[in-house]
């Protein structure tokens, strides 16, 4: 059964075309995140989902039901801000309760209501407190419990740890995953950050330019992404690449041919096409491994330990590219290594198309 | 533990007393000296007896202060053929200040927040036309405003005069106001949304605690602006509401009898005295009505 069900959705605007008739499903009790970068009409679609933004064409539908054209409040989702959006002049208790209480909802029940959100939160203690007197971690929980009490289906999340600072955003991650395995109710997660969007998601949507370019899982995303677009948004450093022609079994670039044994086509077809190849750092190592072949001979540019492991830049063939190792790794700067490349974890897209092969 | 001596500059940079800076301070004080003088001479004249007055030593100190003008100003001061002092103007002013004030700033609240957060069809269309409402000399205007307030029949009334401030209040309270909450962030009109208040619930229960500091520009702006008002008063008001500046006009420029400058003085200081308080009290606000309201020209 889905929970949210969006039908050739479009919003424009005077000149911008923001949604482009765009077709999602979301399951029941589904963790989908939207993720994009700034403008790709990412919190945008999740404004229409809530009722915020009237849209130009297309249908909504929340719990089997045509919401197209109702008030937010009456589409059955609770909602968290980037900004926490808390009523500045109210205590935390009457912030969450404000909504309850515009419904005419009964006192005990208001009571019960908060004291339970209050309890899965832990902002117990902070109910008699205003706002600006709560860090920020503990206002985005009282966000949260905002949409809580309200007791719906779906809760939609725009951008809600992008305000903290790294250490509490890691925590508060961890809380959200937790209060959706407690609760499992719908969520609807928008991010542009791609850590949070692995960790979180049940299934992630990437969007550009108002359409969503890919819809799996995260371990699909990362492994398989459908388009270069995809390959270069997600993974950090980026995916590195190389542009040459798909001859056979082999890669070429210049005079160099990599053998692709082992590389799953998903189109098989013209093969003697131009290309680029795509690895991730991960997959290239700095010494010969079982299955690897060897890609160059090249200088290190520079070095970035982090600790666990290190990152490698280098030159090759007019790109930057990187490569992870070991953090045990001493390497110099200027220093020759040579590079060598899992096949089997390689990607090939078109070049023409920039879909993957 | 070892004390360390440090050599070259250390610690809080030494305040220099400059002279560009002594300059700037020689040419406030001036300026502050000029605006004064004016109200020196005032508050001094009001206060000596008309032969005093007559020696013509403008700046002297009154030898035997008294407030003789200033009660005959309030209360026995003739302006035409009325001898009530400058009271009843007084609370003509009151009279027609509070509700033209309380007025204007509800609805230009209310303006406001539909302006910056409803964006119906049109709303801007809307606001670039009370835009320009502001701009619009209202000498243009007044002719038609007096036959419209007769063909109604409120000229010359309280409600007429009222009605008239709460009219030409209207631009720039709106856009007092909706500069103000469109400086709020928007998420927090989406949060009530969601959570189900509708237009008057978000507007009293959330926008207007949120409002305070722009309500308080908004009660001076006005309160300043309409106590101060001289022609719509003359013009609209109506001889029985005539506000306390027409009033003092009336009694200053009588041309009957002797000049009796001290009561003049003293008339026109308690004229000047609400809008002086509210300079002197609100302090920090004045300064961001002055600010908001400089588009006012």
């Amino acid at each position: 059964m889905n929970s949210i069900s969006i039908k050739e959705l479009d919003l424009k605007y005077q000149d911008a075309h923001v949604l482009k008739q765009l077709n999602l499903d979301i399951k029941k009790g589904e963790f989908l995140v939207l993720l994009g970068s700034s403008g790709c009409g990412k919190s945008t679609l999740l404004n229409c989902i809530a009722g915020l933004l009237d849209i130009s064409a297309g249908q909504i539908w929340i719990n089997d039901r045509n919401v197209t054209w109702e008030e937010p409040k009456d589409r059955g989702i609770g909602m968290v801000f980037q900004s926490y959006a808390l009523y500045p002049q109210m205590t935390v208790e009457k912030n969450l309760s404000f909504g309850l209480k515009v419904k005419g909802m009964a006192k005990d029940e208001i009571r019960e209501r908060v004291d339970r959100a209050a309890k899965i939160l832990q902002i117990e203690p902070l109910l008699d407190r205003k706002p600006s007197e709560l860090s920020g971690g503990q206002r985005q929980r009282v966000a949260i419990g905002r949409a809580l009490v309200r007791d719906v289906d779906v809760f939609l999340f725009d951008e809600p740890l992008s305000n903290l600072d790294a250490k509490l955003r890691a925590d508060l991650r961890v809380e959200i995953k937790r209060l959706h395995q407690q609760l499992k109710n719908t969520m609807v997660y928008v991010t542009h950050d791609q850590v949070e969007a692995l960790t979180l998601a049940d299934r992630i949507a990437i969007m550009k330019d108002g359409e969503i370019q890919q819809l799996s899982s995260p371990a699909d995303i990362y492994h398989k992404p459908c388009n270069l677009f995809v390959a270069q948004f997600i993974g950090s450093p980026s995916m590195n690449l190389l542009e040459g022609r798909i001859v056979g079994e082999n890669f070429v670039y210049h005079d160099y041919r990599v053998n692709l044994m082992g590389y799953e086509f998903i189109n098989q077809g013209d093969h003697d096409t131009s290309a680029y190849l795509g690895i991730r750092p991960e997959h290239l190592a700095i010494e010969a491994r079982d299955g690897y072949v060897k890609l160059a001979s090249v200088s290190i540019d520079i070095i970035e330990p982090m600790g666990d492991e290190t990152i490698v830049w280098f030159d090759f063939m007019n790109r930057k590219w990187s490569v992870k190792v070991h953090g045990d790794h001493q390497l110099k700067w200027d220093e020759e290594v040579d590079i060598y490349l899992d096949p089997k974890k390689a990607h090939l897209f078109s070049k023409q198309s920039e879909v993957r092969l | 533990m070892e004390q360390i001596q440090l050599t070259g500059p250390h610690g809080p940079k030494p305040k220099k007393t400059t002279v560009s800076r002594l300059g700037v301070y020689a040419f406030l004080f001036s300026a502050a000296v000029f605006f004064c003088i004016p109200l020196y001479v005032m508050l001094i004249t009001s206060l000596k007896g008309m032969p005093e007055i007559r020696l013509g030593e403008l700046f002297s100190l009154p030898g035997d202060p008294s407030f003789a003008a200033w009660v005959k100003a309030w209360g026995e001061a003739c302006s035409g053929v009325e001898c009530n002092g400058i009271q009843t103007g007084f609370w003509n002013s009151v009279k027609i200040t509070i509700p033209s004030v309380a007025i204007s700033i509800i609805l230009g609240s209310i303006n406001g927040y539909a302006l910056s957060f409803w964006r119906f069809k049109g709303s801007n269309l809307l606001f670039g036309l009370l835009l320009f409402g502001a701009f619009v000399p209202f000498q243009v205007v007044i002719f038609p405003l007096i036959i419209f307030l007769r063909e109604v029949g409120l000229y010359g009334s309280l409600t007429g005069i009222i009605l008239i401030h709460t009219i030409f209040g209207m631009p720039i309270m709106t856009l007092l106001f909706r500069n103000y909450f469109s400086s709020l962030p928007d998420e927090l009109f989406k949060a009530a949304r969601v959570d189900g208040a509708n237009f008057w619930q978000i507007f009293f229960q959330i926008m207007m605690p949120l409002s305070i500091p722009v309500t308080v520009v908004a009660v001076i702006l006005q309160t300043t602006g309409i106590w101060n008002d001289y022609l719509l008063g003359l013009i609209f008001a109506g001889r029985e509401n005539l506000p306390m500046t027409v009033q003092l006009n009336n009694i200053v420029a009588t041309t009957f009898g002797v000049r009796e400058y001290n009561v003049n003085m003293a008339a026109t200081i308690l004229t000047a005295l609400v809008p002086l308080a509210i300079y002197l009290l609100s302090g920090k606000y004045f300064v961001r009505g002055i600010a908001a309201g400089a588009v006012k020209g």
